[in-house]
């Protein structure tokens, strides 16, 4: 059996306040293997970018790991100085954002940054580094990639700077690529054309991806399994078809119902009552009871850790044979 | 119900100029630049319906409702409302008293909500601007059930914008259009910001308050799924103009524009049916110099000689409307929607 490229095991991260310390990710794990997209939904506040900032170092003061471990191929990265893991990022790691502007030098030609990047990562000539970068704008489908490699950021347009931004992300041939929102401010046609490069990519070169987004379609089309977050912890994990076609926890199944469909004449979209709690109002038992519609008195009182059922898992009692209350059997 | 529509919009059209400062153009010998952001846009809104408009970035959609609620004036064309113009340059009395019955809702609630007033003072500002109360004791009661009606708690009031999140921020947005009772709202990409299961609260509201109170919808949205899910019709636009306009269920059967057509093989497929995602081909073009023709050959599978150098006008095909030449001339026939195969009760 192959190994993971990377494993999150039991991850914590804190953020300290003056009126305490607020757990933004509680006890996460997951795995992700060579040439597997890892998608992760939930909604806004949910811990997604947390998990992926903790997993390459960029987690913003006072923001920090509390707890659990990181491995990328085997190897702890979780407590690297600051130098080693910025040799990791960007040569080991890939990493792609929702606004392409933050990932690209606005001062910079488009090429001179590839080639920064390459010549960062690898011993070649300049003119090899430049040959390469060509070959990746080619690759991320700039069209007349010659004619623009000396372009800069601004003269691209949303789309194509994303493009860009991947280019960047596979510029040192990393293992790993932790993509955060890479198309949401994108339009769907545009959309369409990065998940379908994203794919490919990974498919081509065996990179694992964990790809972050609130957007399930997004997720249904490119993932291979799904980690869907609420309130700092994982609710349930499991591939995308089941994830999508027959959730298991009472959130994701009110996620699912929730997003208006094409060929749905529904005339009421599902509706979970209410809102997700803060940090610092979550709620005893399972953080999900006051909005659960098949809540009963043990979700109140203890907190449901992850349950395995068939390929699937799910953070929920209704699984636990133990608990089964025969009222709430659905 | 009168068949009479409550909105007609006719031949509209805008024109930014985009040059750079005079002083800069002179010495830099640099033109004067354009930019159509909207033309010839027609369609009309019946009483009671949700007219969609759907398009990418930048095709036009706040444009058209900014001159719909006069907060931009048209460069050409009109706007009628329950028969009263709303772009005659003159003042008049008829208008100042249609403003109140015309609201809008924006995609950023918080931008729209004055951080250092209390929320009953925003929702009440509209009751106080058109007298909708008569007093103070009114106007607290009032604000009181707009909560209520909006899922909010009446003593939400003395709150300010940021103690609430993005969805109940947007509930107070609603609350304060709703609170001048108008009869249509103009909703610009009301849930774009937020998450999907917020989402769902809000789109469930406002279709519940449109039953209600018999209100009129133009709802601007790039989501096609969510447009699928409010609208009566649906205008598709590209480039400033309309390209398709169809009853609702039509168009998901049947999209006839490969604009369309484009869009609807875009969206992201949740059901894993492997309907295939197609990559589309480039992106919209520069709209300072839009391609000649049609403005979407560049992108187009069906593209032919014609199209690059006469461009089309939205013509009968009924029950939609189409600009396309391939349309025009049945080289193209109505596409296979996403509703094919789909379950019909
Ligand atoms: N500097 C900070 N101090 C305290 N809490 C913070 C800080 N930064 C983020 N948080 C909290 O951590 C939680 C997780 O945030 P995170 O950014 O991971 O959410 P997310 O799932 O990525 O959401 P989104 O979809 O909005 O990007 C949130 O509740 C957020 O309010
Ligand atoms: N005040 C302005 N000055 C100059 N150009 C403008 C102005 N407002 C809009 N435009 C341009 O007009 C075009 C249409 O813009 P508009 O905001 O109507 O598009 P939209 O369809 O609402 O896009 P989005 O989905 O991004 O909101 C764009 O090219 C835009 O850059
Ligand atoms: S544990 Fe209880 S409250 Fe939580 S999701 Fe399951 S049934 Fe609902
Ligand atoms: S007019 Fe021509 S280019 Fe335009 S959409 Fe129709 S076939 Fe395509
Ligand atoms: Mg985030
Ligand atoms: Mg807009």
């Amino acid at each position: 059996m192959t190994d993971p490229v990377l494993s999150v095991r039991n991850l914590r991260v804190e953020f300290p306040t003056r009126r305490g310390t607020l757990t933004a990710v509680d006890d996460v794990s997951f795995d992700i293997m060579p040439g597997e997209v890892l998608g992760v939904v939930g909604e806004s506040g949910a811990g997604k970018s947390m998990t992926g900032n903790a997993v390459i170092g960029l987690l913003e003061p006072p923001g920090r790991i509390a707890g659990g471990e990181i491995l990328l191929q085997g190897q702890r990265i979780d407590h690297l100085p600051y130098e080693a893991m910025r040799r990791i990022r960007g040569k080991r790691i890939g990493m792609v954002f929702q606004d392409p502007l933050t990932s690209l030098d606005p001062l910079y030609r488009v090429g001179e940054q590839l080639v920064e990047t390459i010549l960062t990562h690898s011993k070649m000539s300049e003119t090899q580094a430049r040959a390469r970068a060509l070959e990746l704008l080619n690759e991320v489908g700039i069209p007349a990639a010659k004619a623009r490699i000396d372009a800069y950021p601004h003269q691209f347009s949303g789309g194509m700077r994303q493009r860009v931004v991947l280019a960047l992300a596979l510029a040192a041939r990393p293992e790993l690529v932790i993509a955060d929102e890479p198309t949401t401010a994108l339009d769907v046609s545009v959309q369409a054309q990065i998940i379908a490069l994203i794919k490919r990519l990974c498919a081509q070169y065996g990179v694992a991806v964990m790809l972050i987004t609130h957007d399930m379609g997004v997720i249904a089309e490119t993932a291979d399994r799904v980690a869907v977050m609420y309130a700092g912890r994982i609710a349930e994990i499991g591939p995308v078809r089941n994830v999508v076609k027959s959730p298991y926890h009472p959130y994701t199944q009110g996620l699912m119902g929730a997003i208006p469909k094409l060929d749905s004449e529904a005339d009421r979209l599902t509706q979970i009552p209410g809102a997700m709690p803060r940090l610092n109002a979550i709620p005893r038992g399972c953080a999900f009871n006051p909005r659960c519609a098949h809540v009963f008195d043990r979700c109140r009182a203890e907190r449901p850790e992850l349950i395995p059922l068939e390929r699937s898992a799910a953070a929920c009692w209704l699984y636990d044979k133990a608990s089964q209350p025969a009222e709430t059997a659905s | 119900m009168s068949t009479e529509p409550l909105v007609t919009v006719e031949n509209l059209g805008r024109i930014y100029d985009v040059s750079k400062p005079w002083l800069n153009r002179v010495v830099e010998r640099a033109p004067i630049q354009l930019l159509t952001a909207a033309a010839g846009v027609t369609f009309s809104i019946a009483r009671t319906e949700t007219f969609a408009l759907v398009g990418e970035s930048g095709s036009g959609k706040s444009t058209v409702a900014k001159m719909v609620v006069g907060l931009v004036p048209p460069s050409s064309g009109e706007v009628t409302i329950d028969g009263i113009s709303m772009t005659h340059r003159r003042r008049s009395s008829e208008r100042e008293r249609l403003r109140r019955r015309i609201q809008m809702i924006f995609q950023a609630p918080y931008a729209s909500l004055n951080p250092r007033w209390r929320v009953e003072n925003i929702i009440a500002e509209p009751l106080r601007a058109f007298s909708v109360a008569q007093n103070a004791d009114e106007q607290h009661k009032r604000v009181g059930e707009l909560l209520r009606l909006v899922g909010l708690d009446p003593a939400d009031g003395v709150k300010y914008p940021h103690e609430f999140s993005g969805g109940q921020r947007q509930r107070i947005a609603i609350a304060r259009a709703l609170s001048a009772q108008p009869e249509f709202i103009v909703c610009d990409e009301p849930t774009s910001a937020l998450d999907v299961s917020v989402q769902a609260q809000i789109l469930n509201l406002m279709r519940d308050l449109q039953r209600q109170f018999g209100l009129t919808y133009l709802f601007i949205s790039h989501n096609l799924a969510v447009v699928r899910h409010m609208a009566t019709r649906i205008g598709v636009m590209y480039l400033g103009r309309l390209v398709e306009v169809s009853p609702a269920r039509e168009l998901f059967r049947a999209p006839r524009h490969p604009y369309t057509r484009m869009l609807l093989d875009a969206v992201p497929d949740l059901d894993l049916t492997e309907r295939g995602r197609k990559a589309v081909e480039g992106e919209i073009p520069n709209p300072i110099t839009p391609p000649p023709g049609c403005a979407f050959h560049p992108r187009c599978p069906y593209a032919f000689e014609r199209c690059r150098v006469e461009r089309p006008v939205l013509l009968p095909s009924a029950p939609a409307s189409v600009a396309c030449h391939a349309v025009e001339e049945g080289r193209i026939k109505p596409g296979a929607g996403v509703l094919e195969g789909a379950v019909t009760p």
